[in-house]
């Protein structure tokens, strides 16, 4: 169990049972907990969708897309079933907050399937959990297992006289499996490669079946939205911006941890009041704002943005999926550009050309610049690399190891200037490397 | 169904328009504008993967794959500027910083993707220091190597083998730049080696085990010909090369993708031509001298038989000679076989290896219009039923022609077979019944209820049988495909119900030329083109006096041997002794003649044996089993064998029969009995394909094969088709079945099919080193079945 933080400025409403045992159904039942779905099922499927649209929800997972509008574009009338897809393979580097709502209260997850199933038609569900969250999975297991025994899935779901079932399935550990049409390839036994879109999900997705697919905290919102009506959801935040967010803050940072703070809110603030600062007195250097997928912001830059989605995307940026990385002065930018390099390296499916060859030869150079083996060219090259990958690949993966990349090439520049001719890492304690050490140049 | 409406978009600034729903690599391949790929490829999936197809398409963010977007309606599209230019590059830089640029000792050096588009996008300088990722190369079977650095990740092999040929041996393992193509069985193939992987792989990543590092691709010449095997008659293209013993078949495959193969071709077509060098080719006459074959020339070989068949003819009359003639040679050559049989040995009693009722089936047929489909047709008919057979192992194109059919054109398959064959997969009904009882289900399909109590099973209802009698009789211009298994009036059942819903046919037969040896009258009761012997033709007038009487068949043959009454038997191409059981004994005293590549248990027999020449080593025509003719291309000659068309004129010389009358040559022209190489070859020269299209041709020589054809086309109705087309090395479809005249059959015929799998073909297949090292030919049960993904 990861242990809780809190600070006052924070809002619960997803995070409001967590600590509280609500995993438990009939904890959770006292927590006001399937009170939402009941609600929903006197409610219209149209009155459903409009609440959801009206709260401005927008997807959590990173992209930011807006729910209510995902879920409008299910055809009424399908030949095929209808599914609903929680993407629980939260795996962006420093991206923890499906991991507490999967484990505080796994019961909202269900809930807020089973609503949107109501809203889309759809009589199916499934939680697809990254593989890394064995232990998820059996808590996720449990709940549902509890709810199919109080007469919440099943059959007749609550005596309505519609029946509503929810699966469980784990991934085997692949990034890449959270993009959306990869996870419906993964759930259906294949290997996890996107496919080619359009069609989108809503209109050909798992099994060939319209298929809605959110995250886990998008839909951990919608029983809240529905409960407290969607304005009320809509007004925490900045317009067009509703509600609240589950930031994960991490790094060079005095209180770690995840926060449910408003949409909107400062990052300098959540830096250095919510998060208590950088520890031993260090300097922010840069900070990533929502997962290694984003563009790496300078302090300076930092202390200007709040967080919200329509912040960053004035910017060209993205708010991406609440992972709130912080770098103190201390940093190599080098080595964090290859760390961030060989995540994606080791994460690319290999699909396509850019993508497999581009992270690999970026990991590779990365690797030997760090080291001190860097050339001049070599900078440029990077860049070159990444610019090339920008926007060509199969699915996002490569641009999310494009943008980091070149963002820090074009805001550090300097340091990458400062390995060159063989020095070592100026951040790295003088003959912690040797020249022996370096990687061979074939 | 209703043409899409044409649309018309802008790409490069140039109009054009295409139907609605076209891809846009296709629409600008339509108007000659190149947008490159590797991943794309015509028919199969699409997978967006190689990225090189990126264009700019206008109020779109990013670029876009032309493979997978469909035009739209005033899309304006850039597929050439610098922003394109540079994406093509950075992808071929990519690609070549891991490839180990081996080019200098590649196979596909010189008819490589990669190559070709690293000239066209230049890529010339590595931005890459360190060192490229390596993984041994492997042996998948004895015909497929796999490298994995060469290897760009296309994908093309895995479709091709799991879409196209329903085998799915092929998948991918690891991920990421680990990603590696990977064979079923982790460290090998089991599959049905058809090689399909190699010859659709863009680079050199899967190689052929024939053909591996045994020369350069400009260093061949590439003789398009035919296939030598199975009765589908696809394309082979052969690389040739000179050898101390004249030539050197290097490689077969498809790259001339124009053949009615398109992109097929199967284990026989790919590798199996190597019988033709095994080391127990007959390479010299052979005469039985003191009981026991010896080495001969020519001239004593000829001269034996001549003198001795002339005796032979002459004492005791043609009647005491019979003739078998082969599925494998020629339409030349059957032709002027039955015709040397006929006129200069005088006798009917000539038969062939019989492995379907052709005959049978032009009786059924006779008089009807369009009555037989085309491979091609195959492959875009609406709705098929095949009955018998199994296409996967004995038609393998047949097969693949009716499964992209399924998948491409969503056509509906129904079978009626007793075993459970693979393209059941593709079927929308399959209907498995008692072996046997493929008549019973002609007659069912005929409107006798009755015979459906024949028919069911637990898994064949009486409604499922009803079902699909309902969608046959409401489907239009469907293909009926039959096997062995229907003869005479079965076949003519199965016209009848046909002809209700304007089917067209087509009668399977085994090996190469078996059509082309029927409609060419190797029947001792009918004449060429299904002219029964005993009624009304003008063969008399024609050749001269020809017997009148029927003769008798194989069967009739191995009794009046045993019998002693038959005192001679020529045979060309076929081995009666096995195919037939036909008992050696018989022969003891009978003059047996045999041409023949290698030493048969017939050929063990003989008095003398000719070497024969390979259908690799001549020139002609030959007639798949659905009736499509197409050129044989001579590809090379090996010394000292000579063709069955070469040694059956040069025996008639000797028995004294004049040879311009038996192959009308010349033309005025004085004879040239000597080689006339040209005349051989078939190959289409400019100025012999003019003089061909206007019947110029001189035709120097009796062997020219194109002499024969010349009588053929002027005697066998429904052989009229454009010889300017086939010696172009188009296919042709001749419907000698449709014209027949061949009377009442006497209803005893015997038909002995050849069984074969795909990994066997008659006496050639024995001599085929391919086919004999995979493992799949050795497997003692049913491989296991995958499913497709």
């Amino acid at each position: 169990m990861a242990d809780l933080v809190s600070h006052p400025d924070e809002t619960r409403v997803v995070s409001q049972r967590f600590g509280k045992g609500a995993a438990d159904i009939n904890r959770h039942l006292e927590l006001d907990g399937y009170k939402a779905v009941q609600k929903a099922l006197q409610m219209q499927p149209d009155d459903i969708i409009n609440e959801v649209k009206t709260s401005n929800l927008r997807g959590r997972g990173g992209a930011g897309f807006s729910t209510g509008m995902k879920w409008a574009f299910v055809p009424k009338q399908s030949d095929k079933p209808k599914y609903i897809l929680v993407n629980g393979d939260e795996s962006e580097p420093g991206t923890c907050k499906d991991r507490l709502i999967l484990e505080h209260d796994p019961h909202s997850v269900i809930e807020g399937v089973v609503i949107a199933g109501l809203a889309v038609g759809a009589k199916v569900g499934y939680v697809y959990i990254r593989g890394e969250y064995r232990y998820l999975v059996d808590i996720m297991r449990k709940a549902i297992a509890d709810a199919y025994a109080k007469g919440f899935l099943g059959k007749n779901i609550f005596g309505s006289g519609k029946d509503f079932d929810v699966h469980w399935h784990t991934g085997a550990g692949a990034y890449e499996v959270g993009e959306e049409s990869a996870l419906m390839e993964s759930l259906e036994g294949k290997r996890g490669i996107p496919r080619i879109r359009p069609p989108f999900p809503a209109i050909v997705g798992l099994w060939g079946g319209p298929t809605v697919i959110n995250n886990v905290e998008t839909l951990a919102s919608v029983p809240h939205i529905i409960l407290m009506g969607g304005q009320k959801f809509a007004d925490y935040g900045p317009p067009k911006n509703g509600g609240t967010r589950l930031f994960c803050l991490s790094g060079h940072i005095n209180k770690p941890g995840v926060y449910e703070l408003p949409l909107g809110y400062p990052l300098k603030k959540m830096i250095y009041e919510v998060g208590g600062g950088i520890p031993n007195g260090r300097k922010l250097k840069a900070v990533v704002p929502g997962g290694s997928s984003t563009f790496v912001l300078t302090a300076e830059e930092a202390d200007q943005m709040n967080m919200d989605f329509d912040s960053f995307s004035k910017r060209g940026e993205f708010l991406g999926s609440g992972g709130v990385v912080v770098l103190d002065d201390q940093t190599c930018m080098v080595k964090f550009a290859l760390r961030v390099m060989k995540f994606y390296q080791h994460e690319s499916c290999g699909w396509c050309i850019p993508c497999r060859e581009g992270t690999d030869w970026l990991k590779k150079t990365l690797t030997r610049f760090h080291a001190g083996g860097g050339l001049k060219k070599d900078i440029d090259n990077i860049k070159y690399l990444a610019q090339n990958m920008l926007g060509r690949t199969f699915c996002p993966l490569g641009d999310a190891a494009a943008i980091p990349t070149m963002s820090i090439v074009d805001k550090w520049r300097s340091e990458f200037e400062a390995h060159l001719e063989g020095r070592p890492c100026p951040f790295e304690p003088e003959g912690s490397r040797t020249i022996s050490e370096l990687p061979v140049i074939a | 169904m209703a043409e899409p409406k044409s649309i018309t978009i802008t790409v490069d600034g140039k109009s054009l328009s295409a139907p609605a729903g076209t891809l846009l690599i296709e629409a600008c391949k339509a108007v000659g504008i190149e947008v490159p790929s590797f991943c794309y490829y015509p028919g199969l999936s699409l997978q967006a993967a190689c990225r090189m197809c990126l264009v700019r398409i206008e109020k779109m963010p990013k670029l876009q794959t032309a493979c997978t977007v469909q035009i739209t309606d005033g899309m304006v599209v850039t597929s050439d500027s610098d922003e394109v230019r540079q994406a093509r590059k950075s992808m071929i830089e990519l690609l070549l910083g891991n490839h180990p640029l081996d080019c200098p000792v590649c196979d596909a050096g010189g008819e490589c993707e990669l190559q070709d588009m690293t000239f066209k996008y230049g890529a010339a300088e590595s931005r890459y220091m360190e060192g490229k990722l390596h993984k041994e190369e492997q042996q998948w079977s004895p015909v497929v190597y796999f490298d994995r650095p060469r290897c760009i990740l296309c994908y093309r092999c895995v479709r091709a083998c799991g879409e196209g040929m329903d085998v799915w041996a092929l998948g991918v393992q690891n991920r990421g730049s680990s990603s590696v193509i990977a064979p079923n069985q982790g460290d090998h193939l089991e599959c049905e080696e058809c090689g399909m992987c190699i010859d659709i792989c863009p680079v050199g990543a899967l190689t052929s085990g024939a053909y591996r590092y045994k020369t350069r691709p400009w260093e061949m010449k590439h003789v398009g010909t035919i296939c030598t095997h199975c009765g589908d008659g696809c394309k082979t293209t052969l690389g040739m090369r000179r050898s101390d013993t004249g030539m050197d078949i290097v490689r077969g495959d498809n790259r001339d993708k124009s053949g009615i193969n398109g992109d097929f071709l199967c284990i026989k077509g790919r590798y199996a031509f190597d019988y033709f060098d095994h080391k127990d080719r007959l390479r010299h006459p052979l005469i039985r001298r003191n009981g026991q074959l010896t080495q001969a020339t020519w001239e004593e070989a000829l001269e034996h038989v001549g003198k001795r068949l002339k005796e032979i003819r002459d004492t005791q009359g043609g009647q005491a000679i019979g003739v078998i003639g082969s599925n494998r040679t020629t339409n030349e050559e059957n032709y002027l076989l039955q015709k040397f049989a006929r006129t200069v040995l005088g006798t009917n009693n000539i038969d062939h290896h019989r492995t379907t009722d052709f005959a049978g089936f032009a009786r059924a047929i006779t008089g009807k219009q369009n009555a037989t489909a085309t491979m091609r047709d195959v492959a875009t008919a609406s709705s098929i039923l095949l009955i018998g057979n199994d296409p996967t192992e004995q038609h393998p194109l047949l097969a693949w022609n009716i499964r992209s059919n399924v998948r491409l054109n969503r056509a509906k398959l129904f079978i009626v077979n007793s075993r459970p064959i693979k393209l059941r997969r593709q079927a929308a009904a399959f209907l498995q019944v008692p072996e046997g009882r493929e008549s019973k289900f002609v007659a069912f399909l005929n409107g006798d209820d009755t015979a459906a109590g024949s028919l069911t099973s637990p898994a064949v209802s009486n409604d499922s049988l009803k079902q699909v009698r309902d969608q046959l009789r409401g489907a239009q211009d469907p293909i009926i495909i039959f096997g062995s298994e229907l003869r005479g009036a079965d076949i003519a059942a199965l016209v009848k119900f046909g002809s209700g819903v304007r089917a067209m046919f087509i009668c399977l037969g085994d090996y190469a030329n078996s059509r082309g040896a029927a409609d060419m009258g190797l029947y001792p009761d009918l004449f060429p083109g299904y002219v029964a012997a005993d009624g009304p033709h003008n063969f008399n007038e024609e050749w001269g006096k020809v017997p009148q009487v029927k003769g008798m068949d194989i069967a009739g043959m191995m009794q009046a041997a045993k019998d002693r009454k038959l005192a001679a038997l020529y045979v060309v191409g076929s081995n009666p002794v096995t195919d037939y059981s036909f008992d050696p004994a018989a022969l003891q005293n009978a003059f047996v003649v045999v041409q023949e590549l290698f030493l048969t248990e017939t050929a063990l027999l003989a008095e003398v044996v000719f070497p024969a020449a390979s259908a690799y080593e001549k020139a002609g025509t030959f007639t798949n089993t659905c009736g499509d003719i197409q050129l044989l291309k001579k590809a090379g000659e090996i010394s000292s064998v000579r063709s069955d068309f070469e040694i059956i004129v040069r025996v008639a010389d000797r028995m004294g029969a004049d040879t311009k009358k038996l192959v009308p040559f010349g033309k005025g022209v004085h004879a040239d009995m000597g080689q006339s190489r040209g005349a051989q070859s078939g190959e289409a020269d400019r100025h012999a394909v003019w003089l061909t299209a206007n019947n110029l041709d001189p035709r120097l020589s009796p062997f020219d094969p194109m002499a024969i054809l010349d009588e053929i086309q002027r005697l066998v109705p429904g052989y009229e088709f454009s010889r300017l087309n086939l010696i172009a090395g188009n296919d042709e479809h001749v419907t000698a079945a449709e014209h027949s005249n061949a009377g009442a059959g006497n209803g005893l015929v015997q038909i002995v099919p050849a069984n074969d799998s795909l990994f066997t073909s008659g006496t050639l297949g024995r001599y085929s080193h391919t086919l004999n090292s995979v493992i799949e030919n050795r497997r003692s049960t049913e491989s296991k079945e995958v499913m497709a993904d």
